[in-house]
């Protein structure tokens, strides 16, 4: 696990300014009468990444998959896979396969012969399609399921099928639609690891479209976060969460409590944002704030402590009332009404057994925030 | 807590009992109705039309004998039955061919209802779903006009003066008149005409509810659209192919009014063979032979359906 992780983190291409990027969305739009689906969007994805396009339903984000796929051809601009123009060429003669959402198994053919598909399709011979499909099967341990049809197999075995069928032919480019939106919770996360193992051992460029923040969160190298048919940010799990550029991504990604206020001042990378009620945070990584201007400041549920007693001088510290209290055994839950209405969500991890300062309901409370917790938002 | 375990099945018991016994009946008696409907609409006179074919023909009323009066009379009298109606049906050809010729044109017209109606379904299945209600009528449409009139206008189209013949020769597309009326040809088209509603309406349900996905991943994954339609479409569709052609076949073996109408004197169909036998030659006991051998021979392609379609429905599909 140490060394996957070590080699994820020596794995960014998109920081290097010289690398090529392995599919090019070039200023690219989709009309579809007079709404538009994309917007002017441009985006890079590199060889061998595994890049997720998060997104309520009706972003464009899927658009975006089924132009790459050749279901969709773009209004205007381009996109390129390794340098080639993509234009024109139908779905059946570009190098990517891709994973249906309703997985879309042929049900009068069986395993076997789904998974084979592709293959028989390229003029493979015999035992050679025999061979790959046979290796497809162990990979997915479908084995024993080989000459079965697919209603005759659970929800996480089809699954499995539509993924062994869509990389049987070894594509440039795998695209995946909300692959595990019909498993439940539980599959759903043995699933993303075994999706994130596959991609490391095949080593294929993964684009996965998907509305669960958690499930991208999980499996990706990059996340771009859309909105509109526009691509709101684009970074790593980590910048998302913690450096979000724009009051949409940070809202959009994880709880967030948001400090509305205006710039007062500002000392080299540090700022002083002034609240509506005149409570003053310190901010250290000011970012684009300048004064005068109004921003947001934006700090994670889990970055707040809670505490009955003053907190230390040097740290963020506003004064209210413990308004809701959530026990979920791992962590506890406060919402704090603060003193001007506005209601923060903490969240404590319980490390101890028990907690050393039994808060409750209605009781006093401060909460308190290093100024190198949150982030300030321009936009 | 156990008490109530005990107490409360108890006393829910009897009444479910009573109610199940009830319940049984019912369920019974539900499923005796299509037998006894069976048995007093198909089978008795099925018995009696098979008695018939076992009798001679006689210048009486009824024109055949022996005449049964009885239970007691039927034992009596069963030595008088023969199969030499039966036997007679081999010894001319005029009903082998009338049979084979039969088969002949059912199987062509069918095939040609199937080649036409394909297209017409596949084009409902993949238009818009709010046009879809529309197209359905319209292929119901024709049935609001009498079966008789409907083929009777085609007498009018196709004759050497007719409708068509008169757009051909002033289009100068022909320079004398085509014979198709009295033909088979006319046969042909009366077919088709007449049973493609039976067609399209099997094959478009059958579409209707495939999914366009699968065409996406046949194409994605290397296959071309027209290709696509041979490895995935049409093999989908088969419960809609085997039940459409199976409901032209049927009705299309037997059929009597188009050849009649449109066929001349000549087409020789095995409903115009039985027609003659029972009227022109009041040979009932000949014709009922006839009547019989005509529901064997079909009972093996409704057979045939019946298993595919419990193949079908074993597939969940």
């Amino acid at each position: 696990m140490e060394s996957l992780g070590s080699i994820r983190r020596s794995f960014a291409p998109w920081a290097n300014p010289d690398a090529k990027p392995y599919i090019f969305f070039d200023s690219v739009t989709k009309r579809f009468g007079d709404f538009v689906a994309v917007n002017n969007l441009s985006l890079k994805i590199y060889e061998r990444e595994f890049f997720a396009l998060l997104g309520a339903s009706g972003c464009g984000k899927s658009t975006l998959l089924r132009m790459l796929a050749g279901f969709e051809e773009p209004t205007s601009g381009r996109i390129l896979l390794d340098g080639q123009d993509l234009r024109g060429i139908p779905p059946y003669k570009r190098p990517v396969n891709m994973m249906f959402q309703s997985y879309a198994l042929f049900p009068h053919m069986t395993v076997e012969q789904n998974i084979g598909f592709g293959l028989k399709q390229d003029g493979m011979p015999k035992d050679q399609i025999a061979q790959r499909v046979g290796d497809m099967l162990k990979l997915v341990k479908l084995t024993q399921f080989a000459k079965r049809k697919p209603h005759q197999l659970s929800g996480g075995q089809r699954q499995r099928v539509a993924l062994a069928r869509s990389v049987a032919k070894r594509p440039k480019v795998l695209l995946l639609d909300e692959p595990l939106g019909a498993l439940d919770k539980k599959l759903r996360e043995e699933t993303q690891f075994e999706l994130m193992d596959l991609q490391q051992e095949l080593g294929l460029t993964f684009v996965v479209v998907t509305h669960d923040q958690e499930e991208a969160m999980t499996m990706a190298d990059r996340i771009a976060i859309m909105d509109k048919g526009e691509v709101m940010q684009v970074a790593t799990p980590a910048e998302i969460y913690e450096a979000p550029e724009t009051r949409f991504v940070a809202n959009f990604v994880g709880n967030v409590n948001m400090f509305e206020g205006a710039v007062k001042s500002r000392k080299g990378d540090e700022v002083r944002i002034e609240g509506g009620s005149g409570a003053e945070i310190i901010v250290h990584n000011a970012g684009a704030a300048e004064p005068g201007k109004s921003v947001a400041f934006a700090i994670r549920p889990e970055k707040i402590r809670v505490s009955s007693k003053k907190p230390p001088a040097g740290d963020n510290a506003m004064q209210g009332e413990v308004y809701d209290i959530a026990y979920l055994g791992d962590m506890t839950i406060y919402h704090v009404k603060l003193d001007d209405g506005q209601v923060v969500k903490t969240a404590t991890m319980n490390a101890m057994r028990i907690s050393g300062d039994p808060l409750t309901w209605g009781d006093k409370a401060w909460i308190s925030f290093s100024p190198d917790a949150g982030v300030v938002l321009t936009r | 807590m156990s008490d109530t375990a005990i107490t409360t099945p108890g006393a829910a018991t009897p009444t479910k009992q009573s109610g199940g016994l009830l319940s049984a009946i019912f369920s019974r008696l539900v499923i005796l109705v299509p037998y006894i409907w069976l048995l007093v609409f198909f089978l008795i006179p099925f018995f009696i039309v098979f008695k018939i074919s076992l009798s001679v023909p006689a210048t009486a009323m009824p024109p055949y004998e022996p005449v049964i009066n009885g239970i007691a009379d039927f034992f009596a009298k069963l030595k008088d039955f023969s199969f030499d109606n039966y036997v007679w049906l081999t010894d001319d050809p005029l009903y082998i061919n009338a049979y084979l010729r039969s088969l002949w044109i059912a199987a062509v017209s069918t095939f040609l209802t199937l080649l036409i109606a394909y297209p017409i379904a596949y084009g409902m299945a993949r238009a818009p779903a709010s046009l879809r209600p529309t197209l359905l009528m319209l292929v119901i449409l024709p049935f609001w006009t009498s079966f008789l009139i409907r083929v009777y206008a085609w007498i009018g189209i196709l004759k050497p003066e007719g409708l068509l013949n008169q757009v051909l020769m002033s289009l100068n597309i022909i320079d004398s008149p085509l014979i198709i009326l009295n033909t088979n040809t006319a046969i042909f088209i009366g077919i088709v005409y007449s049973y493609l509603p039976f067609m399209v309406l099997p094959l478009y349900a059958a579409l209707e509810k495939m999914d366009y996905t699968l065409i996406e991943a046949a194409n994605d994954l290397g296959c071309p659209p027209f290709s696509a339609f041979w490895k995935i479409t049409f093999p989908l569709s088969l419960p809609g192919v085997v039940a459409g052609c199976m409901l032209v076949f049927i009705p299309a073996v037997g059929e009597f009014v188009i050849p009649d109408l449109l066929g001349g004197t000549e087409t020789l169909m095995i409903g115009k063979v039985l027609w003659n036998e029972f009227n022109a030659n009041r040979d009932w006991p000949v014709s009922s032979a006839v009547a019989v051998i005509l529901l064997l021979l079909l009972i093996v392609p409704i057979m045939m359906f019946q298993h595919y379609q419990a193949k079908a429905q074993e597939a969940g599909r």
